[in-house]
């Protein structure tokens, strides 16, 4: 456990260090929330139908921008390697590792979340299932993400390969996200939605820190 | 003297090819190995081998204390003091007797504590890595080329070091191919030869 | 007995060699049988069956659409169990034949989007509908290009295979979530769509080329799949001895 703490302590002031690069996804979301009005125009209505799908898709491009770095510096520096010489299961390291990669991409996107939608003219009463569908689905982002950043990590392509790895998975998470706010707007149940993003975190949870290790362990060779 | 590790007929392939003939190695408590081999002949895979960050094809492989390698890469980060490095490295590990201030004078870096690694000198990276090994108690150590990059008094300084390390009870199995360990304990070596290959001209 | 022996045949497939004459004796057989499947169903497709009431002459790409989309699916399984095996044995024949049928179920799952489009084009009056097949289908595509994209992007054609196998697996799990939350969305989204089948049934005339057809596509899917591990063995060993003796005849060192 202290192991895990100690790689989750280190990488947060790593990026607190990085200072305006952990920014990236912040700015990121912004800047597609201020372009596609600028795009489509200042309509209300229409601005207030492509919201939640607007604030969802930013939110997975922004989590997007810092994966090349989730694994790949400190595969180059040797520290990755290290890993395998702690007391700790990789895996335990894995998961301490996507923590923080949610901490820095996701929840800075969750808190500035109610001001984009405040920007789109979200109906208020869909903001709090926003939330939710953030609250449960970024760290959704964070696995799949950190599964294909495990998966490319030997290779010298991997920013060309990890959308095309990480977009099929998303699929399923973006689809539950957007119906749940959509269907909020119009008043109707969102349980079942935000149930089945609740059952797809739980089965991410289990299986990506497994198969992100193997993956990692292959590419270390 | 009781054995650390115990490697018997381990092998590694790569790209579906052995990489070295198959190897026994024992490392005892207070000794001191040296692997030798030309350039290209897994010394380096071997050493990794050992140290458990990668797999042996075939052949088994016996830890019993815990295992520090240090490499040719620092696994140091820039970013970061050196005694911030320090630090983490013994909360990773488990920390150790030595404090991280005491283990930079040990390697005659005191007064850099402040300095970011990456500010650092080749020369002083290594040294870095080498307290690093100081900050958390780990029996076994695997280190691959410690005398690349180093003065004089460096190679000075890992020779004390290992003695120190030996007479503490721990092992050591280094590769090197141009400085010779000069230790109290003596040492013995270990002569890694490249896998042949059925190979087609 | 037969499993014992079954077995023993198994772990002899995992030596290159006969793996590679293996695939040479059967990849000929299986193009036979391929061929004559099609020759029967296309002719029962064209000359036998009459023309659907609705759809007049265009329904008859349906025997080409079906079999495909049903083989980029089972192509899919197929590699997914021949990664699992990979993985678990580390033999290095299935590593190789797991990622051989990616492309060809890429194939078949361009080949069925693009008969959907031509399809859909008189059908539903345009090219691209966000119907539930057609998209879970384009997310499918791209699943078995990432898993060639990863096996691609590795010097290690080995440590490639093996990577690739991984997202094998994961993409199996996926697809399954993929395709009912591609399905939750377009019922959100839309009226009902068209169904392919709708509710008539399909009238049994036109069971026998279907049937023919199907079998033709597995055939040629093993084929191809048996062809293209047999050459990408040969390429990887390509410096090695048992090549030499395959290629050049034997009293090669």
């Amino acid at each position: 456990m202290s192991a895990m703490l100690a790689l989750l302590l280190r990488d947060l002031r790593l990026a607190i260090r990085h200072g305006g690069e952990s920014l990236m996804p912040l700015v990121f979301l912004f800047a597609v929330i201020i372009l596609v009005p600028l795009g489509v125009g200042p309509g209300p209505n229409l601005l207030a139908a492509i919201a939640p799908g607007m604030i969802w898709v930013a939110a997975l491009l922004a989590s997007l921008l810092a994966l090349e770095n989730l694994f790949r510096p400190d595969h180059e520096d040797g520290t990755l390697e290290q890993w395998w010489l702690g007391h700790l299961p990789v895996t335990g390291l894995v998961i301490s590792r996507l923590l923080s990669h949610w901490l820095v991409t996701g929840v800075p996107v969750i808190l500035f979340a109610p001001l984009a939608a405040q920007m789109l003219y979200l109906p208020p009463q869909s903001l709090s299932v926003l939330m939710i569908s953030l609250l449960i689905g970024t760290p959704i982002l964070s696995l799949i993400g950190g599964l294909a950043a495990a998966l490319t990590l030997g290779t010298n392509r991997g920013s060309v390969l990890l959308p095309i790895l990480v977009f099929p998975l998303v699929v399923p998470v973006l689809i539950f996200a957007t119906g749940a706010v959509a269907a909020a707007a119009d008043d109707l149940p969102v349980r079942a939605n935000l149930g089945l993003m609740l059952a797809l975190l739980v089965l991410a949870i289990t299986l990506v820190p497994l198969a992100a290790t193997a993956a990692l362990r292959l590419n270390i060779e | 003297m009781s054995a650390l590790l115990q490697a018997s007929r381990v092998t590694f392939q790569r790209q579906g090819e052995d990489v070295f003939e198959a190897t026994d190695l024992t490392l005892n408590a207070g000794q001191a190995t040296v692997i030798l081999g030309p350039n290209g002949s897994g010394k380096t895979t071997l050493l990794r081998l050992l140290a458990g960050i990668l797999k042996p094809a075939s052949g088994t492989l016996e830890r019993s204390a815990r295992t520090a390698f240090l490499g040719h890469l620092p696994a140091l980060k820039g970013e970061l003091t050196c005694r911030e490095n320090l630090d983490f490295l013994a909360r990773f590990h488990g920390a150790g007797t030595l404090n991280s201030s005491k283990a930079l004078a040990r390697v005659g870096l005191a007064g850099l504590g402040l300095r970011p690694a990456r500010a650092l000198s080749a020369g002083q990276k290594r040294r870095l890595g080498l307290a690093g090994l100081l900050v958390s108690p780990r029996p076994i150590w695997l280190l691959d080329e410690p005398y690349a990059s180093l003065d004089d008094a460096g190679c000075r300084l890992v020779d004390t070091l290992l003695e120190g390390h030996l007479a503490d009870g721990g092992t050591v199995a280094l590769s090197t191919h141009q400085h010779k360990p000069q230790l109290a304990q003596g040492f013995q070596t270990l002569q890694v030869s490249p896998a042949r290959r059925a190979e087609v001209a | 007995m037969i499993w014992k022996s079954i077995k023993v045949g198994f772990h002899r497939l995992g030596s290159p060699p006969t793996f590679y004459r293996f695939c040479l004796l059967l990849s000929p057989w299986l193009w036979a049988g391929f061929a004559i499947c099609t020759i029967i169903g296309l002719y029962y497709a064209f000359y036998v069956v009459p023309p659907d009431y609705q759809q007049s002459d265009t329904v008859r790409i349906l025997y080409i659409h079906v079999p495909a989309a049903w083989q980029a699916m089972a192509g899919y399984v197929v590699m997914a169990i021949l990664a699992m095996i990979a993985l678990v044995w580390r033999i290095r024949t299935t590593e190789i034949m797991a990622m051989m049928c990616a492309p060809i179920g890429a194939a078949f799952t361009l080949i069925c989007l693009a008969t959907g489009s031509i399809w859909g084009r008189p059908m539903w009056g345009t090219w691209w509908e966000w119907d539930a097949r057609l998209t879970s289908m384009l997310v499918l595509l791209f699943i078995y290009l990432g898993i060639m994209g990863l096996y691609a992007a590795f010097e290690d054609r080995r440590k490639g295979a093996r990577v690739a196998c991984i997202l094998v697996l994961v993409g199996l799990v996926n697809i399954p979530i993929i395709h009912f939350s591609v399905e939750w969305w377009t019922t959100l989204h839309q009226g009902k769509t068209i169904r392919i089948f709708g509710e008539s049934s399909m009238h049994y005339s036109m069971m026998p080329p279907l049937i023919w057809m199907t079998i033709a596509v597995k055939l040629m899917f093993g084929a191809a799949l048996l062809d293209r591990s047999r050459n990408e063995l040969l390429s990887q060993d390509r410096r090695k001895g048992w090549v030499a003796k395959k290629l050049l005849g034997k009293g090669v060192k």
